[in-house]
């Protein structure tokens, strides 16, 4: 076991996979000599080539378009799109073409690409930089989506969605690409899409998340042990589509109380799926209404520190979330 | 510039030692005959969406010279066609039967590119590689320059071909496509038919410049303007155009000038927006007139034999109606379920 960041684990799950499979190739904007601006491809272009680490023009549409009809055509693509707030011109592509091309031939073209983009906030990276673009992706039926929170989650399943024959959006985020840290297997090895995990078990009440939230749910639920002597479970989405529902009612099922924590904005979000799936498949076992702890219903965050820090969540507020639900 | 001006073009070109192989009388002959058979059926798609059982059709009628020029230049047996809604005689120079494409009008069981779940021509087919994920115009662009990306990689011997029309031109997904696939030097060649309208709004209002092909320079490729009304003077230019992606020299934007003789759409009104004399006159020049005319001038095209061709096209139709009207429409079980091929492991349970 090595100890890893969730950058070196997503760097060594496309390297292995580049070195596994000629078909595998990365594509996106300063990608190759630059070696991705978080580094997520650094020495891959002297490992690789530059026929396989394409450094495209900044054009995100076409990024994801090529990378549609290349992976129809044969190969493997992972295609990087620097930020995630910069996504929004390639969404024809993805939405709108991608998630539709094995429905739309009726199972004879399928496109095997992955899209991988640093997401979220708590960064200082203002309106452009910080945002969450998890559920406009989650909405859409014919992609999966990927959002791991740990090394360990992020290679294991950065590799099945190399390998998968579905377009997959694998979304990083950013704030844990450097500040999260854990062990990773020495050898191979894969993660399923699709299976949520519990990363905290607790008695109390159940707290569901995904990506840096996870964290932020973890250090809360430590404070309301301590504090409180609250014993919160903590349910690891992984990836929202699909989305692991029977994980998640069993945690309900066994605490009576749920908490949803999505760090984008509250209306329409994940959290609205995750609180509807339970009300209806959970609702006699519940001691409580569903809770719901979001951004607010804001078009992002802002730049400046205590700005940011009035719209993003943090271990305080999910700490005081935890206990208003514990207390109902 | 109107089409008659419009004879073959060229700038950027760069040299070329390929000559292009002259089409023997036969040749001319059979893409004479599906010229015939697409303007048959086409008008015949006409009809059935007039009688309420088609539920859209997109005529090709005025587009069959081109279509037919730039499948001959081409070799079905590995190149890509990534085409568009309006390439109705393309997909029959490709092979795919009256039948097969009236099945795709009626929405009916059978129906290979989709099984009936997209619009007609949509899909794709596996007999060869004609492909067409997207009703949204521009969209096969970048689908296109992926597809040629992968072929350069894997260093397989195709060409793709991207069709799409003078509407599309202004899609930011063309200008990006055609940048990325001559950086690369990609086997693509861009095939656009233009008939000067998107919809209803006419070229003036969708460019300051005269010819799409003009922009070819500032991409850093040839760019070609051809009589899209003449099948042969088509195939030429693309032929050049396909041998010299196939032979390593990159994309070429090929602009074929052609005219659209009705609406839109089944769904359109044309004379809304264009003018009676226009109307009259847009058909006085027939891409299958004159390849009439050149197969008259060669003598292999009496009138008895013309009229065994659209006689015989007529009752290739009559028989293609009667198969697809009887065949049933495809009900959501089986290999119908809606639920099917959504993920590699979707089986619809």
């Amino acid at each position: 076991m090595a100890t890893k960041t969730v950058i070196e684990a997503v760097r060594d799950a496309m390297h292995e996979e580049m070195s596994r499979d000629q078909n595998v190739l990365v594509m996106g904007e300063d990608i190759a000599e630059r070696g991705g601006v978080f580094l997520a491809t650094d020495g891959f272009v002297e490992d690789f080539g530059s026929a396989r680490v394409i450094d495209t023009p900044l054009a995100e549409s076409s990024i994801a378009g090529i990378a549609l009809g290349a992976a129809v055509n044969g190969l493997r693509p992972i295609a990087e799109i620097e930020f995630a707030d910069f996504i929004w011109p390639a969404m024809n592509q993805i939405v709108g073409e991608a998630s539709k091309v094995r429905y739309g031939t009726a199972g004879k073209k399928y496109a095997p690409m992955v899209v991988r983009m640093p997401y979220g906030g708590g960064v200082r990276g203002g309106l452009y930089h910080s945002q969450s673009i998890d559920v406009v992706f989650a909405h859409q039926p014919g992609l999966h989506v990927v959002a791991p929170s740990t090394p360990y989650d992020a290679k294991g399943l950065l590799k099945s969605a190399i390998r998968s024959d579905d377009p997959v959006i694998f979304l990083e985020h950013k704030r844990t690409y450097r500040l999260v840290r854990g062990e990773v297997p020495d050898q191979e090895y894969t993660l399923p899409i699709g299976v949520a995990d519990v990363k905290r078990e607790g008695s109390d009440l159940t707290i569901v998340a995904f990506g840096l939230m996870v964290h932020y749910c973890l250090e809360a639920a430590n404070m309301v042990a301590e504090s409180d002597g609250i014993d919160a479970e903590i349910v690891d989405l992984r990836s929202l589509t699909p989305l692991d529902r029977d994980t998640i009612l069993k945690s309900v099922r066994k605490t009576s109380k749920a908490l949803v924590v999505q760090e984008d904005s509250l209306s329409y979000g994940v959290g609205a799926e995750i609180a509807a799936t339970i009300a209806t498949s959970a609702f006699e076992d519940l001691d409580a209404p569903v809770a719901r702890l979001a951004g607010p219903d804001l078009p992002e965050m802002p730049f400046s520190p205590a700005l940011e820090a009035e719209y993003m969540l943090s271990p305080e507020k999910i700490a005081t979330a935890i206990r208003e639900l514990a207390a109902y | 510039m109107s089409i008659d001006e419009a004879t073959t073009r060229r700038t950027n070109s760069s040299k070329s030692d390929l000559s292009v192989p002259p089409l023997t009388d036969d040749d001319l002959l059979e893409m004479y005959r599906t010229m015939v058979l697409s303007r048959t059926l086409d008008e015949r798609v006409w009809l059935l969406n007039r009688q309420g059982k088609a539920a859209i059709v997109a005529s090709a009628q005025g587009h069959e010279g081109a279509q037919m020029g730039a499948v001959k230049a081409s070799d079905p047996t590995r190149d890509h066609y990534l085409i568009y809604y309006r390439e109705f005689c393309t997909m029959m120079a490709l092979g795919v039967t009256p039948t097969e494409m009236l099945l795709g009008f009626l929405a009916k069981e059978g129906e290979p590119m989709s099984s009936a779940r997209q619009f007609p021509l949509h899909g794709s087919l596996d007999r060869v590689d004609i492909v067409s994920f997207s009703n949204v115009v521009a969209t096969q662009m970048p689908h296109a320059v992926g597809f040629a990306l992968a072929d350069q990689i894997r260093e397989i011997d195709a060409v793709t071909i991207a069709y799409f029309g003078d509407g599309a031109s202004s899609m930011g997904d063309t200008h990006e496509s055609m940048n990325f696939a001559a950086i690369h030097k990609l086997p693509v060649v861009f095939f656009c038919e233009n008939n000067r309208y998107a919809i209803s709004v006419p070229q003036s209002k969708q460019m300051a410049i005269e010819s799409i092909a003009d922009r070819a320079e500032a991409y850093g490729m040839p760019g070609v303007m051809v009589d899209g009304m003449d099948a042969v003077a088509v195939y030429e230019v693309m032929y050049l155009a396909i041998e010299n992606a196939r032979n390593g020299g990159g994309p070429t934007l090929v602009e074929a000038r052609v005219e659209r003789f009705y609406p839109h759409t089944s769904d359109d009104d044309h004379t809304r927006y264009r003018s009676d004399e226009e109307i009259e006159t847009m058909t006085s020049r027939d891409p299958i007139e004159v390849m009439e005319e050149m197969l008259s001038s060669r003598d292999v095209l009496g009138a008895a034999r013309k009229e065994q061709i659209w006689e015989s096209a007529q009752r290739i139709v009559d028989e293609a109606t009667q198969a697809a009207e009887s065949a049933p429409l495809p009900q959501p079980t089986g290999d119908n379920d809606i639920y099917k091929h959504l993920y590699a492991d979707s089986n619809g349970d």
